[in-house]
Parts: structure tokens; sequence; C-alpha cells
């Protein structure tokens, strides 16, 4: 028989803490029950971390489960993280240092149940971390509950009778769902039982370590690991339970191996200069010049407006240009869509404000302007203008006459203008230049000036200028009269 | 005679001092306020109201049901001291509620939604300006205190587009010799929010309060408009102030002597300005888009000294400035010696 293994915790493994200053208690022994796997566990990837070389770029994750102390012996840079999230944790870490060796080590509790669904993201993200999980096939700090590793018929205080599979479904084989993503790069399965499996695990264990050094990938290793405690079996005989009850439904194999290729080498991303940020921001180039605004007649200042249409009018884009024009006066200016539910359905609406002052309420209820843009639209709102307020109806689209007879109404074929300089969809901007025409609140050459900061499509900017330009010109006409 | 549209603000890096203002939306001014703040990582989800700033990349943002899911994360944060800066952008509740604006997220934010003894600092815009500037701030508040801080805007501040003038990006905040930095110099750096010793960790608690004390004293902000005289004051954050704005503009036409108070720090509660208001005042009023919430947080200011009354609305509704002028007009009429 070869000597009970746990009798290496006698040694202090290199990597470790010379003591374990952050332990309360006795400083010199490991937190853990004789004849756990963790203690084990931890001893080989220290040591691995030493001979790589590579303790000071290492960021040890400690979970929640009886490896929640982690921390006390890993000399490296130490991150305590809360239940299943240290492959989340490890996320961030590893991409803020690129440079930084992640070690994410959890429990099956940790990583199998609470943390599933981060430990399968990660590694279909194929993030850059090595993952070691400890399978003992229960919650050993809790005081052994069945975890999704335990095995079929076994006992456990969730599980007096044995687990029931019908029940509580059968246990979750990591290592094979993990092969199954394309990301991974290292995938193994290993023991802490017998002289030979233990030789085996270390030997996967650097593997693994060492893919991280090189930064090639993800790396997965799964450790079966005894837990006399939980188990309430001898340990020798746990590490028998490994070989003869573990092994048989979690074979030990290396699933994936895809590091034969040269790593990602690390280079550091440049931090911009900062007067390179704004740019970097698309915060420059908006420099549109300085407007004057003309002389608008009392009744028409301030407008508090809604515009409204069906889908597809443009409508927002009407409200967002009226918005630009009005700040590039030089005047305070909102713009706040209807978003969401209150957008299905085909209609949109959306509610601007240009004012000389500071802007109260963004939110328009009684406008004093209305850009009505089919019958609905005009249907539904302008029983809510102001008595004296303005609506512009888009009478293409609207055959009935206005119900109100205290507003102004001003009536532009806004549609039919647009069809005539090739495109009907441009008759947001007609209702735009009409506006501006009649009222005197904007002026044609801050309108133009604004659409290319507004219209995405830079071919499209001519037919709108067009279209603003025959709105004002109608608009204007309409003012004389 | 011509206007300018720029608006100056002193450059140091060699950009253009008179900066002209750009017209963005809320959520995408928060983003470009963190980048210019130093944030180099953002990690999200999408929700609406706040995918914008999903989309556009740099911290972390949701909307309420993301929020609920992140209060173990920023209880640890706060335990391990880590700084991070969390945008919500509030909507409808409770469970999926809609995507339409409320406050109702108000006592998760501020009075803390996760776990164990800890307050964040809770900045509550209301334009799109302060999107970027509260922003910025909000980094230096987390850098400074090692705490979580929190943004809390509502769906209609993150959709708005307003004209935004970005300031100068932040000098680098300086460097952390207790994070884990993956080199020799922090490798004996432990992040953790385990405290196993029971004086320990009221020791730690301990800490974490006087920290949060010294917030309420210097990190107060607020704003006021036309506050001289009154003597009913209407509070009112976010998007509620604006409304508010008006409505008291209006009010004071009609001769009604009221003014708004408007916190811009949620916590800190702008305490001490409230109660001195409670000694001018005869009445309060809270507006918020929620069951009332923000309003506790009031009487407990000025302890009951005069009523507070609290009008609301909930599930995405929005009061209008005219709505928000009547509740003024009936509390006058009922206040007599207004
Ligand atoms: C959110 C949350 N749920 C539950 C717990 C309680 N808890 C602590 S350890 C643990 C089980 C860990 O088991 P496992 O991951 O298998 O690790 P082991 O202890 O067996 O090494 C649980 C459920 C917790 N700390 N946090
Ligand atoms: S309970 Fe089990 S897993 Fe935990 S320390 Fe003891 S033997 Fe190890």
């Amino acid at each position: 028989m070869s000597a009970p293994v746990y009798e290496v915790f006698l040694q202090k493994p290199k990597g470790f803490y010379d003591t374990y200053e952050r332990k309360s208690g006795d400083k010199t022994l490991m937190h853990y029950c004789p004849g756990c796997g963790h203690g084990e566990l931890h001893k080989m990837i220290a040591e691995s971390l030493e001979e790589l070389g590579v303790r000071d770029r290492t960021i040890f994750l400690s979970p929640v489960g009886c490896s929640v102390f982690g921390y006390y012996y890993f000399d490296t840079g130490n991150i305590q993280c809360a239940h299943g999230r240290a492959p989340a944790v490890g996320t961030g870490a590893q991409r803020s240092r690129p440079h930084s060796i992640v070690i994410s080590y959890q429990g099956d509790g940790d990583l199998a149940a609470i943390g599933l669904n981060e430990i399968l993201q990660a590694a279909n993200r194929g993030e850059k971390m090595a993952v070691f999980f400890v399978n003992n096939a229960i919650y050993g700090m809790t005081g052994g509950q069945m975890a999704p590793t335990t095995l079929p018929g076994m006992a456990t205080t969730t599980s007096p009778l044995g687990r029931d599979v019908k029940l509580a479904g059968a246990p979750i084989r990591m290592c094979e769902m993990i092969s199954t993503l394309e990301a991974p790069v290292y995938v193994a399965r290993c023991a802490l039982a017998g002289a030979k499996e233990i030789n085996r695990t270390r030997k996967i264990v650097r593997k693994a370590l060492e893919t991280q050094a090189e930064r090639k990938g993800f790396t997965f290793v799964e450790v079966l690991s005894t837990c006399p405690t939980g188990w309430g079996i001898n340990p020798p005989d746990s590490q028998k339970f490994i070989l003869e009850k573990m092994v048989p439904y979690f074979p030990l194999n290396i699933f994936v191996d895809k590091t034969d290729h040269e790593g990602e080498p690390y280079v550091p991303h440049p931090e911009p200069a900062p007067s390179k940020i704004h740019e970097i921001l698309r915060l420059t180039g908006h420099e549109v010049g300085s407007f004057a605004p003309g002389a608008v007649d009392p009744r028409y200042m301030n407008p508090r407006m809604k515009i409204a249409g069906f889908g597809g009018q443009g409508v927002l884009l009407l409200g967002l240009g009226l918005a630009q024009c009005g700040m590039m006066e030089g005047r305070q200016v909102s713009w706040l869509p209807s978003y969401g539910p209150e957008m299905r359905g085909g209609t949109a609406h959306c509610h601007v404000n240009i004012s000389e002052d500071e802007i109260g309420s963004p939110l328009v209820s009684r406008p004093t302007v209305l850009l009505s843009l089919n019958q609905p639209s005009m249907e539904k709102f302008e029983g809510q203008l102001v008595p004296g307020g303005l609506q512009v109806r888009n009478v293409s689209m609207i055959p009935a006459a206005s119900k109100r007879t205290d507003i102004e109404n001003l009536d532009i074929r806004a549609s039919e203008i647009a069809d005539k300089l090739g495109n009907p969809r441009a008759a947001n901007m007609v209702m735009l230049g009409a506006y501006a025409g009649y009222t005197g609140m904007l002026q044609l050459e801050t309108c133009l000036a604004a659409l290319p900061e507004i219209v995405k499509k830079k071919t499209l900017v001519e037919l709108n200028r067009k279209a603003v330009e025959a709105g004002y010109e109608e608009g204007k006409k309409a003012r004389k009269a | 005679m011509a206007q300018d549209a720029g608006t100056n603000v002193k450059g140091a890096l060699g950009l253009p001092a008179k900066r002209t203002p750009i017209l963005i939306k809320g959520n995408d001014a928060i983003v470009k306020g963190a980048i210019l703040a130093g944030a180099r990582s953002y990690f999200g989800y999408p929700i609406t109201p706040a995918s914008e700033i999903a989309e556009t990349a740099s911290r972390t943002a949701s909307s309420g049901p993301g929020i609920s899911l992140k209060q173990e994360g920023i209880s640890y944060c706060a335990g391990a001291e880590l700084p991070c800066v969390i945008a919500t952008i509030m909507r409808g509740g409770p469970g999926l509620g809609n995507i339409a604006p409320e406050q109702s997220d108000y006592n998760q934010v501020v009075r803390i939604g996760g776990h164990g003894n800890y307050r964040t600092p809770v900045y509550a815009p209301a334009s799109g300006q302060e999107m970027c500037d509260l922003t910025m701030a909000a980094f230096e508040t987390a850098d400074r205190y090692r705490t979580p801080v929190m943004i809390a805007a509502d769906g209609f501040t993150g959709q708005m587009m307003e004209p935004v003038v970005f300031p100068d990006p932040i000098p680098a905040l300086p460097e952390k010799d207790w994070a884990t930095r993956a080199d020799a110099a922090t490798r004996r750096n432990l992040i953790s929010s385990i405290f196993l010793e029971p004086d320990e960790l009221e020791e730690h608690n301990r800490h974490l309060q006087r920290k949060y004390k010294e917030i309420e004293e210097k990190e107060v902000r607020f704003s006021e408009y036309m506050i001289d005289g009154a003597k009913l004051v209407v509070v009112g954050y976010g998007i509620v102030s604006r409304v508010l704005r008006t409505a008291v503009h209006l009010a004071r036409e009609e001769g009604i002597p009221v003014g708004l108070l408007r916190p811009i720090t949620l916590f800190p509660f702008p305490k001490k300005r409230l109660e001195e208001l409670a000694r001018q005042a005869k009445r309060m009023i809270t507006f918020e888009l929620s069951n009332g919430q923000m309003i506790e947080d009031v009487r407990l200011s000025i302890h009951d000294r005069i009523p507070v009354d609290f009008y609301g609305r909930m599930g995405g509704n929005v009061p209008s400035a005219e709505e928000c002028l009547d509740v003024i007009r009936r509390a006058a009429k009922e206040g007599g010696t207004l």
C-alpha cells in the first residue's frame, strides 16, 4: 500500500505563504479536514506556478465553498468571489489586466449549480483563465448536501435515501458539456486517488497553467477529489471511493487538447492621449458654425411642439431636425421620443422644446405647435393644442378637416411636394421647412446647415435639402397671404 | 446680431476652448462621460430603456430587473471596497412591469437592495448635460471613497436628447496600491469581503460607516428654483424636477409662494437644507414617479416638523406641469395662510 497522500500537508509547498497570516489560530496548518483533496490540489497549483515563475502575475480566485480561504495560502494576487461568480470576476480581471494568469478555483456546488451560467459563458467566450473544478460529489462546506455531481444512489443530508435520478436528475458531467463548446483549448478530468492518478493530475495541472502562461486560451480541469468528512468515509477509503465509484461515472480523459498552437502574444493597448479622446468619442467635427436667429412674432416664440405621424414618416428625425436647428441658433432645446410599446402599432410621436430659457419639462402635454403628418395623428393630438396654437398639417395624408376653430392651421401638401422631388419620404423635411418659413422661428440657412448633422445617409442630404427649401417657400408664401 | 452656439469651456489639452454643444441622448452622454472619466471597460446586458449604454460600450448599466440581479455584486463591492459605477435607467415595475419611466427603484437604489451595512452614493441627473457631468462625478466619488456609486435616472432622461457640452477628460485617476494588478508590487493584495472574527467585521463596518458619514458631510448636491420666500416647498428629482420647474414657474405667476428643491444626490440626501427650509415653509410636497419612496427621506430630514404631502404617478405616466400645478394650487388653498 502506498502511504496516504495527506501526509504531504506537513511540508510547506513552494508558492504558498511561509505562514498563513490571514488565518486565525494555527498559522502553519491548512484549514482543510485530514484527507481532503483541496489541500493536495492547492499544493500542485502553487508548485506549478512557482516552477513556471509566474506567481507575480497570477490572480487566484477563491470561490464559496470549503476553498473559500484559498487566499490564506497562495502567495499570489487574491480575489475572493461570490458563490459561483469566479469566472465572471476572472473575465473582468483578465480583460483589464491582459498579462495576468487567472485561476478560477471552484467546487461542484459553486461551478455546476449556482455558477453554471458563468462557467459556460466564460468557457464559450474562451476567456484566458485556468478553471480548476473540484468535483467531490457533495457540498462540503455546508455539511454534505446533494450536489449536481452527487452519484446516483449516493446518500447525502438532502438525499438520505440516495440520489433519485428521477427526482434530481442524473449527475452533470461538466467536462463533457464544456467539450461541446468551440473555444476551450484544454479540457481534462483527473483524480486525486492512487499514486498513478495523482501523478497524472500533477501533470495536467501543470499543463493547464503552462497553457495560461503562453496565453493560449480557456482551460478546464476537473479534479475528482476526496471529501472524507462529507462522505463519512476515512481518507484511504475515500480514494478508493473515487476510483471505484466516481471514475466509472466520470471517466478520466483528456477531452480536448488544442494547445498545439502559438499563444496570442500580449500586446498592451496604448492609452490614447487625453487630447485624442474627444476625437475618438466623435465629439469633434460638429462645429456647424453660428447662426443668428431671425426676428420672430412673439406668438411663435418658445414653441412647445408635438410631432406625430406613422412609423416610417421620419417623425423622430423631423423632431431632431427642429431641435438641432434651435440649438444651432443658440437656443435651449430638448427632444423626447415616444419609445417602446408606444412606438409599435405604427404611430410615432416626439416632443420638442425650443426655448430662450432653461427648459423645464421636456414632456409636451399642451403643445403650442403640432406637426400632424397623418390623419390619426391630427385626431389624436389636435385636442391638446393650446388655444391660438399652430397646427401644420400634411394634407396629402389628411383628407378630413381640422375640428379646432380656435387654432391656426397651416395646410401643406408635404407628401406630394416630396413625391415631385423624387421621394415621398422626404415629406418630413418639407414639413420642417414649412414650419420654419411660416413662423420665422428657424432660418432657412440654419435648416440647410443642420441636415448633414441629422441625416445619416450622405446621399440623402441633397434630396432633403430640396425638400426643406420647397417647404420653406410654401410656408413663407402662406405667411404673406 | 450673430449669436454664438458654442459655450466657453476652459481647455488645457489643446481642444478648442469654445466647444459646440452636441445634441445627444442621455444614455449616450453617460457613456461618453464615463470614458472621459477614464472608464476603459464596461460589463453589461441589454435592457430597455438602458440599451444604448451597452451598445455603445464602457462600468455597468441596467434597469430595475437587471439591477435586482446586480445586488449581489454591489454588496460584495461595498464590502470589499471596490470602486465602481452602476447606472440604472429606472423603468416600470414590479417584476417585468414595463419599459416606461418610473422612479420606483428609489428604495432599491438609495436604501440599498443588497445585503449588509452599506450605502452607495446616488446621483440623480435631470438633463443630458448632467448625464455626462454626474457620471464623471460618480467616477471620482467612487474612486475617492472606494465605493460603488449609482447613477439613478429614468427612462425619459435616458432617451431624451439635449445639447451637451463635453468637458475635458479627467486626468488619470491615481493608481490603486490596493488592487490586484497582477504584478510584483501588488502580489500580496487581497480583495475580499470576508472578516471572520466578529470584532474584525464590526470594525470593518465601523470603518464603512465613517466613510458614509464623510460622504454625507462632503458630497451633498442639490439645486433650487424660486425658493426665496417659498412657503410651500415641492421636492422632486430627475425628470420630475423638470416638470416641477415649469409648474413652480406657473404657480409663482399666480402669486403662490412656492419653490422647488431638487436633490441631485439621493444619498447623501440634502437633509440640512430641507431642515432649514422646514423653518421657512409651512408645507412640503414630494412628487415622484412611484408610490412614495423619497417622501420618507424628506420626512426624516425635517423630523416631521411641517406636513409633507405626496403626489405620485406610476406605471410610466409622467405628470404634466398642469397636473402638478393643480396639486400646488390645492395645497396652497388648503394651507390657507400660504
Ligand atoms: C448565494 C449563496 N448561496 C449559498 C451559500 C452557502 N454555501 C456556502 S458553501 C456552499 C456549498 C459549496 O459547495 P461546493 O461548491 O461543492 O464546494 P465544497 O465545499 O464541496 O468544496 C454553499 C451552498 C452562499 N455562501 N452563498
Ligand atoms: S468538508 Fe470535505 S471538502 Fe470540506 S474541507 Fe472537509 S473534507 Fe474537504
